[in-house]
C-alpha cells in the first residue's frame, strides 16, 4: 500500500492546479473569516444637516436639554459627512459620497417642547441590497439617538417632579419661587393647622386640602419610578436549556473549518479512486497485486490526512483573529481525525460510483454543498415534516456529526464529543461498505 | 476474482484438456504444448440475459502466438480478461502456470498513470509485483521495449505508439511465462506496428506464449502461428491461419477467407 501511496501523493504533486487550491484556499477561507469575525462592520457614511440654531435647547423643567447632544449622539452612531443644507446633502448622496442623508429640522426644538413628536427626514440612494442595509444601520442609530435624548428628558423630568417634591431652596423648577415647600411636607403642616382650628366649614375645607396634597404627593412620587422604565420597559433575561452557550464567532470558525475538511476530504478521496478508472489501472491494480480493501483504505488515508492537515492549519490561522482555547487542542485533533475519516469514507463511495474523476468531482461537489446548508438548518424555522426529513438526511451524512464534534472539541458544545466521534465511526464503516459494493458492482 | 460466480482459475503446472472449436490440431505447435501454459474448459460469461461466451475451450502452449479474432461484440475482450483474471467467468475454468496474475496483461486501452514517467511506471507496478530485483527488471523493460530514451518523460506526452510499448512492457513486468494483448496495435501506425510485431516475435520465439486480438487480419497472417475464431461468444474455429483459409474453400486472400467463413455460418 505504500507504494500506491508514494504514487498519489507524487501524482498529487505535479497535479500544480490542485496542489495550489488545497494550499490557497484554507489560507484564503482563514483570513476572510478572521477578518469578518475580527472586525465590526464599518460605519455607513452618512450626510447630517442640522438646521436648528446653534445652542437650542429643550426645556424641561428647570432643565435645558441640548439638541445639539442628539446630534452629537448621531454622528457618533455614523461615519458623518459635512453637509450645511439639505440641497448639499442630496448632492453628497448623487455624488456616493454619502449613502443617505439624515435632516434635522429648524423645528423640532418646538415641537418636542409643546408635547409633540419631533421629526426627522432621511434620504437614501443606492440600489435595493444597499439600501436595505444602510437602512437597517441608520434606524439602528436613529433608535440609539432617540434613546439617548429621551433619557435626558426622563432625568431631567424626574428631577423637576423630585424639586416639586422635597421644595427647598435646591428646588430647580423653572420660575419658582426661592424657599418653595414641598409637596410631601404640605399635608404635615396641614393637619398641625387643622389640628388648632374649632370644627366648622372653613376646617372641612382644610381637610379636604390636605387629603389631596397627601394623594399627590404619593402618586407623584411614584411618577418619578415610571419615568425611569419608559426608557427601557422590559430586560430581557436569557437562558441556554442544553450545553453551553458557543459565541457566534467561534461557531462560525467551527463551520469554516468543517465546511472545507469536508470539501477537500470528499473531492481528493473521489477523485483519487475515480482516477484509477479513467486512467484504466484500477483492473490492471485489482488483478492479484492489490486487495480491492487495500486500495479502498489507501484512498480514503491519503485524503483524510491531506484534509487533517489542511483543517488544522486553518483552525491554526483562524486562530490569529479570534480567540480560541489551545489547551483543547488534543480535542481539536480527535474531532478533525474522524471527521477526515468519515468524509474519506464518503468520497470513496461516490470515487466507486463515478467512472471518470470529472464525474466524481462533480457528484462530489453536488452532494456536499447541500449537505452543509442543510446541517445548518435550525429547528423550528421550517415546517415539523420537512425539518424531520432534514434531520434524517444530516443523521445519514457526515457533515453534522463532523460540525457537533469540531464545536464539541473547541467550544464544548452539546452534544459531547464521544457522541459524535462514535457517530462518524459508524458512518465511517457505512459508507466504507457502500464504496467496496460499488467498486465490486462496476469492476 | 471468481468469488460469487462458477467459473475459476487454476494456477499451476497444467490440466490438459481437449482443444475446442472445429478447427481441429494445431499443428507442430501442438507438439509443443504438451504441457499448455494456459487450458480454457467451458468457459462462459453471461451479462444477464446476454451470453458473451458459451462453453468456450483451448490451450496455449509455450512459444505460441495466438491471434483472436472475430466481429466486434464477439468476445474477444470479455475472453482475454476473464484468462488475465480481471473478471470471473459465469461458468468453465481456467487453469495452468501462466493464467490469472502470472499471465501479463495489456488492456486495449492503456492502463498506465499518465502523470508519472515511464520508469516510474515501470518501477510502481514492478514494486506490487514484488518482483525481487526492480531496478534490473526496469531497466530490462525499457531495453526490450525500445524506451530508454524516453524512460524520464511522463506518460501524457508519449505518442500513442510509446504509450502502447509502456502498455505492453508493465505487462512483461515480473517476466511472465504468457501474455495477453488486447488490441495492441490499434493506436499504431503501420511502422510502429510492424516494431511492435518484430518485438512480440522475440518474445514467442524466446518461450513466451502470447494471446493477442485484433482487427487488423494481415496480422494475423503475417504474425499469428494460431488463429481462434470467435462469434458471438462462441470459438467456430481453431487453427493456422493456412487451415482457415482452406477451410473457407476459395479465396486466397485471408481477409476474404475469413468473412466468407463467417458469412456461411451464419454471421
Amino acid at each position: 500500500m505504500r507504494w500506491l501511496l508514494a504514487k498519489d501523493l507524487r501524482i498529487l504533486g505535479r497535479s500544480r492546479l490542485l496542489v495550489g487550491v488545497l494550499v490557497l484556499y484554507p489560507i484564503a477561507i482563514s483570513l476572510l473569516i478572521g477578518l469578518a469575525i475580527s472586525r465590526s462592520p464599518g460605519k455607513p457614511k452618512v450626510a447630517i444637516v442640522n438646521e436648528t440654531p446653534p445652542g437650542q435647547t429643550v426645556h424641561v423643567g428647570g432643565q435645558n436639554v441640548q439638541v445639539d447632544q442628539y446630534v452629537a449622539e448621531l454622528f457618533d452612531q455614523v461615519t458623518p459627512v459635512a453637509a450645511s443644507s439639505r440641497a448639499q446633502a442630496i448632492a453628497e448622496i448623487k455624488s456616493g459620497k454619502a449613502l443617505a442623508a439624515v435632516v434635522i429640522p429648524r423645528d423640532i426644538v418646538a415641537r418636542v417642547s409643546s408635547g409633540t413628536k419631533g421629526a426627522v427626514e432621511v434620504l437614501y440612494n443606492g440600489n435595493a441590497i444597499e439600501q436595505s442595509v444602510v437602512q437597517s444601520e441608520l434606524n439602528s442609530a436613529l433608535a440609539q439617538a432617540n434613546l439617548q435624548f429621551s433619557e435626558q428628558i426622563q432625568r431631567a423630568a424626574a428631577q423637576a417632579i423630585g424639586s416639586l417634591l422635597g421644595g427647598g431652596e435646591g428646588a430647580n423648577v423653572l420660575g419658582a419661587p426661592a424657599n418653595l415647600i414641598g409637596l410631601k411636607e404640605i399635608p404635615g403642616q396641614l393637619r398641625a393647622t387643622i389640628a388648632k382650628l374649632p370644627g366648622g366649614p372653613e376646617r372641612e375645607k382644610l381637610v379636604r386640602i390636605e387629603r389631596f396634597a397627601e394623594f399627590a404627593a404619593q402618586n407623584l412620587g411614584l411618577a418619578r419610578g415610571v419615568l425611569s422604565t419608559i426608557g427601557q420597559p422590559i430586560q430581557v433575561s436569557s437562558t441556554a436549556i442544553e450545553g453551553r452557550r458557543t459565541p457566534l464567532n467561534t461557531f462560525a470558525v467551527v463551520v469554516a473549518v468543517s465546511v472545507s475538511l469536508m470539501f477537500v476530504c470528499v473531492l481528493l478521496a473521489a477523485g483519487g479512486l475515480a482516477l484509477e478508472r479513467e486512467e484504466h489501472t484500477l483492473a490492471r491494480l485489482l488483478r492479484g497485486t492489490i486487495a480491492r480493501d487495500g486500495l479502498l483504505a489507501e484512498k480514503l488515508f491519503l485524503a483524510a490526512a491531506c484534509s487533517f492537515v489542511l483543517a488544522l492549519a486553518m483552525l491554526a490561522g483562524i486562530g490569529a483573529f479570534v480567540p480560541l482555547e489551545w489547551s483543547r487542542v488534543g480535542r481539536w485533533l480527535l474531532a478533525l481525525a474522524f471527521g477526515a475519516l468519515a468524509f474519506g469514507a464518503l468520497g470513496i463511495a461516490i470515487g466507486a460510483l463515478a467512472r471518470e474523476v470529472r464525474a466524481a468531482s462533480l457528484l462530489a461537489f453536488g452532494l456536499s454543498l447541500p449537505l452543509a446548508f442543510l446541517a445548518l438548518v435550525p429547528a423550528g424555522s421550517v415546517a415539523s415534516g420537512v425539518y424531520d426529513v432534514v434531520a434524517v438526511i444530516s443523521f445519514v451524512f457526515p457533515f453534522k456529526p463532523a460540525l457537533q464534534a469540531l464545536d464539541a472539541a473547541v467550544n464544548g458544545a452539546s452534544p459531547g464529543l464521544a457522541v459524535s466521534i462514535a457517530h462518524l465511526a459508524g458512518l465511517t464503516l457505512l459508507f466504507g461498505l457502500l464504496a467496496r459494493v460499488g467498486l465490486r458492482r462496476l469492476e | 476474482m471468481n468469488s460469487g460466480e462458477a467459473g475459476g482459475i487454476r494456477a499451476g503446472t497444467g490440466a490438459g484438456g481437449s482443444n475446442g472449436g472445429d478447427g481441429g490440431g494445431v499443428g507442430s505447435l501442438v507438439e509443443q504444448a504438451a504441457q499448455p501454459l494456459l487450458v480454457a474448459e467451458g468457459l462462459t460469461k453471461r451479462y444477464g440475459e446476454r451470453d458473451a461466451l458459451r462453453a468456450v475451450s483451448f490451450e496455449v502452449g509455450e512459444g505460441e502466438l495466438v491471434a483472436i479474432v472475430g466481429p466486434n461484440g464477439a468476445g474477444k475482450t470479455t475472453l482475454l480478461s476473464i484468462l488475465a483474471g480481471v473478471q470471473p467467468a459465469s461458468a468453465g475454468e481456467v487453469s495452468g502456470p501462466g493464467v490469472g496474475a502470472a499471465l501479463g496483461w495489456a488492456p486495449q486501452q492503456g492502463a498506465v498513470y499518465s502523470k508519472l514517467t515511464v520508469a516510474e511506471n515501470l518501477r510502481l507496478f514492478a514494486r506490487l509485483a514484488d518482483v525481487a530485483d526492480v531496478e534490473a527488471a526496469v531497466e530490462a523493460m525499457l531495453d526490450q521495449t525500445d524506451l530508454r530514451a524516453r524512460a524520464n518523460e511522463r506518460v501524457e506526452r508519449l505518442s500513442g505508439g510509446n504509450r502502447q510499448r509502456v502498455n505492453v512492457a508493465l505487462a512483461l513486468i515480473g517476466d511472465p511465462p504468457a501474455l495477453a494483448l488486447d488490441e495492441p496495435t490499434s493506436a499504431l501506425d503501420p511502422g510502429q506496428r510492424q516494431r511492435l510485431w518484430e518485438f512480440v516475435g522475440d518474445l514467442a520465439r524466446s518461450g513466451t506464449a502470447v494471446l493477442f486480438s485484433t482487427h487488423h487480419l494481415g496480422e494475423v497472417r503475417s504474425y499469428a502461428t494460431r488463429a481462434i475464431v470467435l462469434a458471438d461468444g462462441e470459438l467456430l474455429f481453431d487453427g493456422t491461419p493456412d487451415e482457415l483459409v482452406a477451410e473457407a474453400g476459395g479465396p486466397a486472400n485471408f481477409e476474404a477467407a475469413f468473412v466468407s467463413y463467417l458469412k456461411v455460418r451464419g454471421h
